[in-house]
């Protein structure tokens, strides 16, 4: 490793309190932009969802128990089910899963 | 102490008591995550101190496992947290002229998504006490269940690691597909995540990227067609 994880740590540190703080002491006004408040309006659906998938099919030890915990989770989730039951069930899903196939 | 802030302090912890619950539930997700990037407990507690930020700090984490430029961290934490920006810009019209100034640095510094809605919610200007209450108990459930996870991790069969670790992917969907259901725009943002994320993995010049910078760039490019193509119309914040 050539990088120092403390100063990973810090600049991400830095980094987050500055998104929150420069707002909150410099801007007094709401933001007007369409574009822009749209911008901030999609941003998370879309970081979250490249980080997502295909990251939960190689999280796991055999690719079928992460696809099956995704459907799972999918399906959970349109289902509006509360967000620590999702997240239980498709860690039982890939126990499951790798308990069938890994012996 | 006036008995004002006192008994606003005393709401706060009452109403962060719980998000203290499940934010060590979601950080002992992450707290996985981080242990099999290579981090230790100690470590894991000082980066979700500093940050409070689930996907934040995942994206950082993928940073640290692919030893990456310490600019792609900035980059990074920088898109992973952009929402924090709006809530900090809505927060900032809830602070009265009375309040001192220095209370904007230190609510400041820990604005997320659930402790934001529910400062929201109180009725007039914010008293920061009451937010200093909530993130009395909200900071140690996010920052000591990180570093349990990673705890865990190390002490847990591999079995049951490989299980936990979809956890916080599990976590992630239950954002991002309920919203999904009734605004198509947020369905096609979603889709295109998945498609692009995975097509990425083979297309030319994406596939040499680390999964920091790829996150980046996608999101960029997903976020920036859906607002200029189709900008959003409600309110955001009630989201």
């Amino acid at each position: 490793m050539k990088h120092n994880i403390y100063l990973y740590i810090m600049i991400s540190g830095l980094t987050s309190y500055l998104i929150r703080v420069l707002p909150l002491t410099l801007i007094r006004k709401p933001i007007r932009s369409p574009f822009l408040k749209s911008f901030l309006y999609y941003v998370p659906y879309a970081t979250l969802a490249v980080m997502t998938f295909p990251a939960i099919v190689q999280a796991t030890q055999s690719p079928l128990s992460g696809i099956l915990a995704l459907a799972a989770g999918v399906i959970l989730s349109w289902h509006n089910k509360s967000l620590p039951l999702v997240a239980i069930v498709c860690c039982i899903v890939v126990f499951i899963t790798e308990y069938l196939l890994i012996h | 102490m006036p008995s004002e802030n006192r008994t606003a302090l005393l709401q706060g912890i009452r109403d962060g008591m719980p998000i203290c619950i499940g934010y060590a539930a979601v950080a002992f997700s992450l707290g996985i995550a981080m242990r099999n990037a290579g981090m230790n407990a100690f470590q894991g507690f000082l980066i979700s101190m500093l940050n409070m930020a689930s996907a934040g700090e995942y994206a950082g984490v993928q940073v640290i496992a692919a030893d990456a430029p310490y600019i792609e961290m900035m980059l990074v934490t920088l898109i992973a947290n952009a929402r924090y920006m709006l809530m900090s810009t809505a927060l900032s019209q809830r602070f009265s002229e009375k309040t001192a100034f220095v209370h904007r640095l230190f609510v400041g510094y820990s604005i997320t998504d659930e402790l934001f809605g529910i400062a929201i919610a109180q009725k007039g200007y914010l008293n920061p006490f009451y937010y200093y209450g909530a993130m009395l108990v909200a900071i140690p459930g996010w920052s000591i269940g990180t570093a349990l996870g990673i705890i865990a991790g190390n002490i847990l069969p591999s079995r049951i690691v490989s299980a936990l670790s979809v956890a916080l992917y599990g976590m992630f969907l239950a954002i991002i597909i309920p919203p999904a259901r009734h605004d198509r725009i947020v369905a096609a943002v979603v889709l295109s995540g998945f498609a692009l994320s995975w097509g990425a993995q083979y297309l030319p010049y994406l596939k040499d990227l680390t999964a920091g910078m790829k996150t980046i760039i996608l999101t960029l490019l997903i976020a920036g067609c859906a607002a200029y193509f189709f900008p959003h119309q409600e309110d955001p914040h009630e989201t």
